[in-house]
């Protein structure tokens, strides 16, 4: 995967996860261009694009496109699932997610996507493992908060 | 709608809660970037003051950075203070400085060595979380500077008999990374081997994520891995034949493991079928058994249920046509995609579609393929998405063969009439290709090519009319009918400039085929084209005039008829210099040269050489080479026996060939743009404008008809250089581009619709540049909008030296791209290629005009409809200072207004585009907010397009 983009039906990128080297003027390029192309189609199309010489799977769930970009020789259908585990993961961390829970916590849907895919291919596709590494993550931040205020 | 998220999970950053929301409140743009300014001056502060922050503060204002730039803003500054976070001992903090290291840090040198530090820390520290913390920041940057300080480090921590299988996880995808981005810098060593028995790791999580690290680097070196062939069918068939409950967790939807298996099957397909028949057999059985559960009833109604299964489906197809050697189960495999095109999911239908496009092209599935046809032209007629139906075009191309030729190409033609623009252009070139390819008699390419013309005229491009004359040329036997066809379909009142373009040439050529009927005799031929004339463009006229030329040769009893037209006003006096240089020429040719002379001159086009179709490699450059299925040769990977249909001899040469129609640069007898023939001197003259001193560039015109395949379309085309576009919209004189070796500088002057640039070329080097050519082009949609005639120049440029050429201007109606001036020369053996946008705007056609406030405010008041005004709000980029301001309006090129606007600090300007087509009245209003820093610019014209381009080109410029 070459990257992965999650916007709003109003247009407003809410996470970006790039895989290959990009300038940000080019970043930015991309964006533009790609959230145009989905918002652009009507819902019952198919959920993959000819985009450059890259193929684009997208889903849209509730408020929130998620898109991603692969190459040539990559799998539409399985990018496709690994859009709904995303979703199943953000879902059951953040107990029924909406488009708010990712604005407000943009760095959680980062860790949760960080410990599912690592540089653009899945690493752990069980959903228990990746929610027990971020609930450890948590874990070691409350215990951290808590000696930070025993100690205040 | 704007409530604060009820789910805060771990440490809560309620500052940072408190500035999102504070954004999403914002009502308007200028108001959220006040107050990320605001909060970008309060975060600068907090960084610079004395005052050492805690780390929890550092962590929130770190955080808030990170959302502003995720919001689209530039950051500057906080670099340090994330660095600083990583090497806290607070989990929390560390994590938010590699979030913000891992989003916003490129290899910025003196930062790298303090991340790399904190980094390599991390790894050693043993404490998993921290080292997978160090890993997915290496994996998320991946830059050259980490592969160095890493990419020996972590084959070690991947293959370590301690690691914990999580960071083992990460360390095998962040190896991938470095991989990809720096593979020379990762050492390949004993790590390998024992990296390929990841495969049998008894964690499936290990497994899929090495299986992704051993296929890009079996990619690369198949021979170093190819004991994971059996290892990896091993690990495969364990997974189809499991029961769903077996794999527990990495059952997904029923589906037993279906990332791994997918990522098994892809990297199966690095490798040819394996040679060991038990193997081999294994994983025959492997495939069997997915195909079976195809038809399997699903056990679930779920979409991510039967997603998840038909992703291995695809992936083993996928295999099995890599393979291309088990008839049956690319027999199979076909059918299966077969059911799916008639699938009520429409994501089954495309990757049908699209599947079944490479099964096209072996030779054991071929035929399969085509008992769909049916099916797929159907899609073509009903699928309501046009990306499906990109599909299906792409797959009634590829099973294309001689059997089935003339239905494709009807229902390709057919679809053309209602097909959306973005694809039209492509279909125009595979039908155009099929009809050559397959035709059996050329009568029916000629029509095919004729009824493209007819139907889609606008996307036909000149490859694709050049090919139709090179065939008639090249085959006798078709030329006669070309005459007559083309002769007929003239006869329509509208027909396409493209259409005009063929018939000419042909008549020029050939109209001596049919002048003996009296319907169609000479003097009808020559009125019938006559009658197209002044509808077209100047290179239409241009080919035009060449074919009266030829006329008078074939047919003398036209020769005053012709001649008359020839010396009337519109031509000897046409404001195109280059048609003016064509009448003029050959007029006199005709009066002065004998019957015989003219008889060599225009002798009949001598055939072609044969080459590859341009349109073939017009296609392959469209799609890119790996999109096309290449339709000569079947695909064969395993060096299997090659598919029986090769193009017989007699197709096969005359598909081939292929060349420039009009070569003015290779003399051909033939040639018929306006060489100069002085009676005396026959052959070996100076161009006519020399006698008769018209100084007039050479002849464009010809170039339209001239190479198909010019010197430099085998080189890559170089980047077109825009950096300093933008700074000649409010000037006309300066320097547009400069590398080591070339300075390009611009002199301009515009008056109407007409425009002369004087451009400079100063080698800055000592050598001579040799071979020096320089000409302007323009995007397809330009060319009718904006004629640009460059003058020759010197192709020698000695050091130090500067030379001058001259482009001629003309704006025929608004427009928006810019035409491109390519330079190329030899500079020390090396062929140096460069491209640069011309500055020649819309704006440049402005005349001012004066207004008085009131004629300004009704005629405001006139251009109110919606579409007719554009306006931009934008921030200041240079100090807004109000001299420099009016001086750039002037220089946009209106009419600044004083005392107009009510108030004294807008600024209000008029002016009045001229094209050849059209006048359009322009009015600006510019309003400078200097608090906020900001413009706002609002353009109001009768046209929308022009409104809309004025506003792009000004809006820049302050």
């Amino acid at each position: 995967m070459q990257f992965m983009l999650l916007f709003s039906r109003q247009g407003k990128l809410r996470l970006q996860k790039w895989y290959v080297p990009l300038s940000d003027k080019e970043k930015k390029k991309i964006t533009r261009e790609l959230v145009q192309t989905v918002l652009a189609r009507k819902p019952k199309m198919c959920s993959f694009l000819e985009w450059r010489d890259l193929k684009i799977v997208y889903k849209r769930y509730a408020s929130l496109y998620f898109c991603c970009a692969i190459e040539d020789q990559d799998n539409e259908l399985i990018t496709l699932e690994i859009i709904h585990r995303y979703v199943e993961l953000l879902d059951k961390y953040f107990g029924s997610v909406c488009e708010l829970d990712i604005i407000f916590n943009f760095e959680k849907a980062y860790f949760i996507l960080d410990e599912f895919v690592l540089g653009g291919e899945a690493q752990e596709t069980s959903k228990k493992n990746v929610l027990k590494a971020i609930e450890q993550a948590d874990l070691l931040q409350e215990c951290m908060t808590s000696i930070k205020m025993n100690s205040c | 709608m704007n409530k604060m998220p009820a789910v805060s999970k771990g440490d809560g950053m309620r500052g940072l809660a408190v500035f999102i929301s504070d954004i999403r409140n914002c009502k308007s743009k200028e108001a959220e970037i006040k107050r990320i300014n605001k909060e970008l001056a309060n975060i600068r502060s907090k960084f610079k003051g004395d005052k050492a922050l805690d780390g929890y503060s550092k962590k929130k204002y770190v955080c808030k950075l990170l959302f502003i730039f995720l919001l689209g803003h530039d950051i500057d500054f906080g670099h340090m203070e994330a660095v600083n976070l990583l090497s806290s001992n607070k989990y929390t903090e560390k994590q938010i400085g590699y979030l913000f290291i891992s989003v916003l840090v490129n290899s910025n040198s003196d930062l790298i060595r303090l991340i790399n530090n904190a980094i390599k820390n991390d790894l050693a520290s043993r404490n998993p979380t921290f080292m997978n913390l160090a890993l997915h920041c290496i994996a998320n940057v991946g830059s050259r500077e980490m592969a160095e300080a890493f990419a020996s480090e972590i084959p070690r921590i991947l293959v370590a008999g301690d690691t914990m299988d999580c960071v083992k996880q990460s360390a095998a995808l962040c190896l991938l990374r470095l991989n990809r981005t720096s593979p020379d810098l990762v050492p390949m060593g004993e790590w390998t081997a024992r990296v390929v028995h990841l495969l049998n790791d008894q964690h499936l999580g290990v497994v899929t994520s090495a299986t992704s690290l051993i296929t890009t680097l079996a990619q690369k070196s198949p021979d170093n891995f190819k004991t994971s062939i059996s290892l990896a069918i091993a690990r495969l068939s364990r997974i189809v034949t499991s029961t769903s409950i077996d794999l527990q967790d990495y059952t997904y939807y029923f589906v037993a493991a279906p990332w791994l298996s997918v990522k098994l099957l892809r990297l199966l397909q690095c490798y040819p079928p394996p040679e060991d028949t038990a193997l081999r057999s294994r994983l025959t059985e492997c495939l069997e058994t997915i195909l079976n559960k195809a038809q399997e009833p699903p056990k679930s109604k779920k979409v991510q249920h039967s997603n998840a299964k038909n992703a291995v489906l695809f992936e083993a197809i996928s295999l099995i046509i890599h393979h291309d050697s088990e008839p049956t189960l690319l027999v199979r495999a076909c059918n299966q995609l077969g059911q799916f095109l008639q699938h009520r999911e429409t994501n089954l239908r495309y990757l049908a579609l699209e599947s079944m496009c490479t099964l096209a092209s072996s030779e054991f599935s071929h035929e399969a393929v085509k008992t769909h046809i049916d099916t797929v032209i159907n899609a073509l007629k009903t699928e309501r998405d046009v990306s499906v139906r990109q599909r299906a075009v792409d797959l009634l191309y590829a099973m294309c063969d001689r059997s089935n030729a003339k239905q494709i190409v009807v229902e390709m033609l057919s679809y053309l009439e209602t097909a959306d623009y973005s694809i039209r252009e492509e279909i125009v070139l595979k039908v155009a290709i099929l009809a050559e390819k397959y035709a059996v008699d050329y009568t029916w390419y000629v029509d095919t090519i004729l009824n493209l013309i007819r139907i889609a005229g606008d996307y036909v491009s000149e490859e694709v009319w050049y090919r139709v004359i090179q065939i008639v040329i090249n085959r006798d036997d078709v030329q006669g009918y070309a005459a007559k066809t083309v002769f007929e379909a003239l006869q329509a009142p509208a027909c396409h400039e493209n259409l005009v373009k063929v018939g000419g040439y042909i008549l020029g050529e050939f109209g001596n085929l049919i002048a003996g009927d009296s319907r169609s005799s000479p003097l009808v031929q020559f009125n019938l084209l006559h009658s197209k004339f002044h509808l077209c463009s100047v290179p239409t006229q241009a080919l035009l005039l060449s074919a009266y030329i030829k006329f008078i040769n074939l047919f003398p009893e036209v020769k005053a008829t012709i001649q008359e037209v020839l010396r009337s006003d519109s031509q000897l006096r046409n404001a195109d210099v280059e048609l003016q240089q064509r009448a003029v020429e050959y007029l006199r040719l005709s009066c002065i040269a004998s019957t015989d002379i003219l008889a060599t001159v225009f002798e009949e086009m001598p055939p072609f050489p044969e080459r590859e179709s341009s349109i073939l490699a017009k296609l392959k450059r469209k799609k890119g080479p790996g999109n096309l299925p290449d339709i000569d040769a079947r695909r064969n990977v395993n060096g299997n026996t090659e598919h029986s249909e090769k193009p017989e001899p007699a197709n096969k040469s005359s598909f081939a060939l292929l060349a420039d129609l009009l070569p003015t640069n290779r003399p051909r007898p033939a040639s018929a743009s306006p060489i100069m023939l002085s009676t005396a001197t026959l052959g070996s003259t100076p161009p006519i404008t020399a006698l008769l001193n018209l100084n007039s560039p050479p002849s464009t015109g010809a170039s339209l008809l001239v190479d198909v395949f010019p010197e430099s379309s085998c080189l890559t085309a170089p980047e077109v250089s825009e950096e300093n576009f933008f700074r000649f919209v409010c000037k006309n004189n300066g320097v547009i581009y400069e590398n080591q070796l070339l300075q390009i500088g611009l002199k301009s002057e515009y008056r109407q619709n007409l425009g002369r640039i004087y451009v400079f070329y100063g080698n800055k080097t000592s050598t001579q540049f040799l071979s020096f050519t320089s000409s302007v082009t323009s995007p397809d949609s330009l060319k009718t909008q904006l004629i640009v005639h460059a003058k020759t120049v010197d192709p020698i440029i000695e050091g130090g030296a500067q030379v001058q050429q001259i482009l001629n201007i003309e704006c025929v109606s608004d427009f928006t791209d810019a035409p491109v001036l390519n330079v190329q020369f030899r500079y020390g053996g090396t062929l140096q290629n460069i491209a640069v946008k011309l500055p020649v705007m819309l704006n440049k056609f402005f005349q001012p005009t004066e207004m008085t406030s009131q004629d300004f405010f009704q005629r405001w008041k006139q251009l109110g409809a919606p579409q007719q005004e554009v306006q931009k709000i934008f921030k200041a980029k240079h100090p807004m200072d109000t001299d420099v301001t009016k001086a750039k309006i002037l220089g946009f090129g209106v009419t600044l207004l004083e005392r107009v606007d009510p108030n004294p600090e807008n600024f209000v300007g008029a002016g009045v585009i001229h094209s050849k087509n059209s006048q359009v009245g322009c009015l600006l209003r510019l309003e400078p907010n200097t608090q906020a820093q900001m413009y706002r610019l609002t353009l109001r014209t009768s046209r929308d397009s022009v409104s809309q381009r004025l506003c792009e080109l000004l809006s820049e410029q302050f």
